[in-house]
Formats: C-alpha cells, sequence, structure tokens
C-alpha cells in the first residue's frame, strides 16, 4: 500500500527538510520499516529499544490515534495518510 | 535554524534559565522555540543557573508573579513590558468548608483572582515574554476555554496579534471571552485533542508562531510554578502537608511540585514531606484510572464530562502526574459530574467562592479523599480553585435560583415564607 507520511520538524533532520514523504506497507509497522529503508536511522527515533512506539510520540492514521486503533499492526488503506507527531503538547 | 535563534536573543532574555533540557533522557538543547527532544521525543524542560536568593528580596517585589523573576525563564525588566500581571491572587483560610469535610487547616488558593479568572494568565505571562524575545510574529494556542481567554486577552495588551483554536462546542462565556479580545479565534469541529493536534501541525508548518503550549511549552509551563511559590510564601514560607490540584495536561500539578523542590533547594523554606493530591472528572479521568491500575504510562480516552476546560484525554504530563504522585505519597482521584456540581455548590456556600467545573472537579475530589481516609484531615491542606463559575454558570444554572418571585408588597414578601 502505498500512503504518505507527515514528518514532525524533529525529524526532518532525516528526510533532507521534506515534511511529507511517501512509503509502503499493509501496516503502521511495516511502514515504519520502509521509511528506515528510506531514511536510516529513523525508525529508532520513533520506536524504542524494545520496538514500541515510544511514549510521547503520537502517530495517526488517518484521523485516529492508533493507540484507538491496533498500535503499529494498524492496517494502512491504500493513499491514507500518516501523521507522526510529538505528544508533548497541549494544557 | 537554532544558531540563528542564538544570533538574535538579547543577553539575558531568559533571566537565569540557560538550557532546554529532555526530562526523558536528559539530552539538552539551547533555550529557544523547542518543545520536543530531537533524540527521544521527551518533553523538554527549561534549567536554571539558580541565583541565591531571600525571602527579603522576593517580599519587595510586585504584587503579582514577576516577584519571582529569578525562578523563572524570563528577563530581569519583565515587569515593564506590557502583559496582564497575573498572580498573587488570595489564599483563603477555608475554615466553613473545613469543618464541613472534617479537615482542620484548609485553605483555597483562589486563582480566579487573575484577570481574565484562571490560572492560565500566569502561564500565558511567562509564554509571552518567550514569544516577545524570540520575536515571535503570531501568539497561539489550542484550548479547551481558559487558556484561549488568556491567550487573546494578552495578545491584545502586547499588541501581538493572536490566533487561537478551541473545541467548537465549548460554554459560550468561554468562547465570547476569547473573541472579545480577537477576531482570530477559530472553532474546531472536533474535541480539545483533535484541535491540539491540529496545533501542532500548524507549529510544525509556520516559522515565527508561538503557541505557548506546543512550540514554547517549556516556558509556559514554568508560569505554574508560581502557584507554589504564592502558596507557600502566603503561609509564612512553609510547604503545606497537602495540596489538592486538578490535572487536564498535568502540566500544573507537576510544575507546583517542581516550585516546592525550588523552594527547598534554594533554602527559602525547610525540607519537609509533602503530599501532592490530582483531581480529574470521572469522565475524563485517564490519570486517575492509570493511578488506580498501578500503570506508569497513561492510555487515551474520549472525553465526556461538563467539566471541559479538564478534557484533555491524551494528556501530555500523565505519566509525570503518576511520578509526583505516588512520589510524594498522594493519591489521584476521580468524581463524576453531579459530584462537580455539588462540589461548585458547596465551595459557594461555605466559602463565597463561585468555581468553575475545574473547582468543582477539584473541591469533589477533596471531598471524596478526606471521607475515604486518602487524606489526613488533621494535615494542613491547600486546595487549588482554578477557574471561575462565571464561565460554566450552565453547570449550576438549573440547581439554584430565586427561592421565590413575588410582587412587590409587603405582604406578598411575608406570604412567601423566606424567613
Ligand atoms: C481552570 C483550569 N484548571 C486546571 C486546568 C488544568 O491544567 P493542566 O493542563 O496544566 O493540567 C485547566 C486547563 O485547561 C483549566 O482551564
Ligand atoms: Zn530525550
Amino acid at each position: 500500500m502505498a500512503v504518505s507520511v507527515r514528518v514532525p520538524t524533529i525529524l526532518r533532520t532525516y528526510t533532507s527538510g521534506e515534511s511529507e514523504v511517501g512509503a509502503e506497507g499493509a501496516t503502521l509497522g511495516e511502514v515504519i520499516d520502509d521509511l528506515e529503508t528510506r531514511y536510516a536511522g529513523i525508525r529508532s527515533r520513533v520506536l524504542d529499544d524494545a520496538g514500541a512506539l515510544r511514549r510521547f510520540v503520537n502517530v495517526y492514521v488517518g484521523n485516529d490515534d492508533v493507540r484507538f486503533l491496533d498500535g503499529l499492526a494498524t492496517p494502512t488503506a491504500d493513499g491514507v495518510q500518516i501523521s507522526i507527531i510529538p505528544a508533548v503538547a497541549g494544557g | 535554524m537554532s544558531t540563528l535563534v542564538q544570533d538574535r536573543l538579547r543577553a539575558g532574555a531568559f533571566g537565569n534559565a540557560v538550557a532546554l533540557s529532555c526530562r526523558e533522557c536528559g539530552a539538552t538543547q539551547e533555550l529557544g522555540p523547542f518543545y520536543a527532544c530531537t533524540e527521544c521525543f521527551g518533553p523538554l524542560e527549561i534549567s536554571y543557573d539558580y541565583p541565591s536568593i531571600t525571602r527579603e528580596q522576593i517580599e519587595a517585589g510586585p504584587a503579582n508573579i514577576w516577584r519571582y523573576q529569578p525562578l523563572l525563564p524570563v528577563p530581569a525588566d519583565i515587569a515593564e513590558s506590557p502583559n496582564t500581571e497575573p498572580g498573587f491572587t488570595r489564599l483563603i483560610r477555608a475554615a466553613n468548608l473545613g469543618r464541613e469535610l472534617g479537615i482542620d487547616r484548609l485553605w483555597v488558593k483562589d486563582d480566579s483572582g487573575n484577570p481574565t479568572h484562571s490560572f492560565k494568565d500566569r502561564v500565558v505571562a511567562v509564554a509571552l515574554s518567550a514569544a516577545r524575545e524570540l520575536g515571535s510574529k503570531v501568539f497561539a494556542c489550542p484550548s479547551t476555554g481558559n487558556l484561549a481567554n488568556a491567550v487573546a486577552a494578552a495578545g491584545a495588551r502586547a499588541g501581538i496579534p493572536t490566533v487561537v483554536f478551541i473545541p467548537h462546542d465549548l460554554e459560550i462565556p468561554k468562547v465570547v471571552a476569547s473573541a472579545i479580545y480577537t477576531n482570530r479565534l477559530v472553532a474546531v469541529r472536533g474535541n480539545y485533542d483533535d484541535v491540539n493536534r491540529l496545533a501542532s501541525e500548524i507549529a510544525g508548518e509556520e516559522d515565527g508562531w508561538a503557541f505557548v503550549n506546543v512550540n514554547v511549552r517549556p516556558y509556559y509551563g514554568e508560569g505554574s510554578k508560581t502557584l507554589g511559590y504564592e502558596v507557600a510564601e502566603q503561609l509564612g514560607w512553609h510547604i503545606p502537608d497537602q495540596t489538592v490540584i486538578p490535572v487536564a495536561s498535568g502540566s500544573q500539578l507537576t510544575k507546583v511540585d517542581k516550585a516546592y523542590q525550588e523552594l527547598i533547594r534554594l533554602g527559602l523554606v525547610e525540607e519537609k514531606p509533602y503530599r501532592i493530591f490530582g483531581a480529574q472528572a470521572t469522565g475524563c479521568s485517564p490519570v486517575a484510572q492509570a493511578f488506580r491500575d498501578g500503570h506508569d504510562v497513561v492510555r487515551p480516552v474520549r472525553p465526556d464530562t461538563i467539566a471541559k476546560s479538564l478534557a484533555i484525554g491524551n494528556p501530555a504530563d500523565g505519566p509525570y502526574v503518576l511520578d509526583v504522585v505516588r512520589r510524594t505519597g498522594g493519591v489521584v482521584a476521580d468524581v463524576d459530574d453531579e459530584q462537580v456540581r455539588q462540589g461548585i455548590e458547596l465551595l459557594a456556600r461555605t466559602e463565597g467562592v463561585f468555581a468553575e467545573t475545574a473547582g468543582g472537579v477539584t473541591i469533589g475530589v477533596l471531598k471524596q479523599l478526606a471521607e475515604s481516609g486518602a487524606l489526613d484531615t488533621s494535615a494542613e491542606t491547600v486546595v487549588f480553585n482554578t477557574g471561575d463559575g462565571l464561565k460554566t454558570l450552565d453547570a449550576v444554572a438549573d440547581r439554584v435560583g430565586p427561592a421565590a418571585t413575588i410582587d412587590a408588597s409587603y405582604e406578598a414578601f411575608t406570604a412567601a415564607g423566606i424567613i
């Protein structure tokens, strides 16, 4: 599945400044693996050593926070937009 | 980009603050409009080169939060800049409420007395200073309501354009009390967490915007420390045994703890054990739930409560609230909407203080904790009222009203049986 991923400012050093990039994968986990092959190092910024989403990262598939869905196993339909957003905002 | 920020800054722009450091992994970064660690996404915190400072120096300062300027990331001349001058709100001895709840020594920190009637004026004043020093063109926020009021007012006073984002279904007084100060109030179809997400995305795209609780959140958060400083100073320079604080994002609670720690470290108060308690509404109680379950992460929820100011389902500082409360031996608890309404009424009838729903939550939780024994009723206790009941009239409008409607005659009055 071809998806587009919105990249937060602090990860744009990996995407040469691009704020939106393309990737492939049938699940969020696969998309993140694919991003790693294109932008080496980016996965370990988003996932912790155990391979889980870091606790201060929010990831949305379409409009939904993946923690309300299936986390890294959340399916990513063709053309869907994924957003990676720092979680430490709000109040 | 960051070196450019440093080049533009004037000397002393952030007072005694020296760096941003990650609360999770300790990585440091220079002061600027940054909020998430580039290594791990953890929250950045202001770190200081703490000055030596005396009680007398503080007491000689202005009767607002700037008396604590050396402990905030603001310049020494902050008091001369146009701002709303929040803080130094009253700490009232709540003997009637204490008697009602069986708490011997109870105080209410009444922060509804701030310029836009909530504690948010404190955090916004510090964020405004950061925005000004960083040369920001736009002052902005996503808000559950009170923050919107505070940002719009502070921006008007400082002459910085504001853009304020709120959920579309807020209480009308909170909508009007923002729109009166700005023509760029944006209502977003969605709940606060949706608004917050949108703001984070905009903050990533627009250069020169200071989103108070997004990219300048490390500065914003420091403003809540002043609640802790004031409580200690107003008690005659000591930390209360127990403090009960409402929790939405959790920033305020964690910063009051930081304030108490700083006062101890600076020798301004004696070191002593203290307990911090968190209050949520049951319809949005992800932190209370995690506390009960013994978790150290917070599972987000979709909020459904009349306490809209506290309706953050995905609280940024949730894990740190759990840390503080567990470390100090406190509790995070929640009360339902009916108890929130009762809490508002109880505080009004016993102390003459009209709290908004957030205050109703906090009083409700205070009552619950006193009854369950989780709170030591013989220990000195401070409970926060962080907002004004006039902004959430609907919460109690159907509970109170005229005892009778009568003709303008003495006979009608006596017949009505009022006394
Ligand atoms: C009146 C009132 N009290 C308390 C809070 C909670 O603040 P925090 O997000 O720092 O936990 C808010 C937040 O919007 C509020 O409006
Ligand atoms: Zn970090």
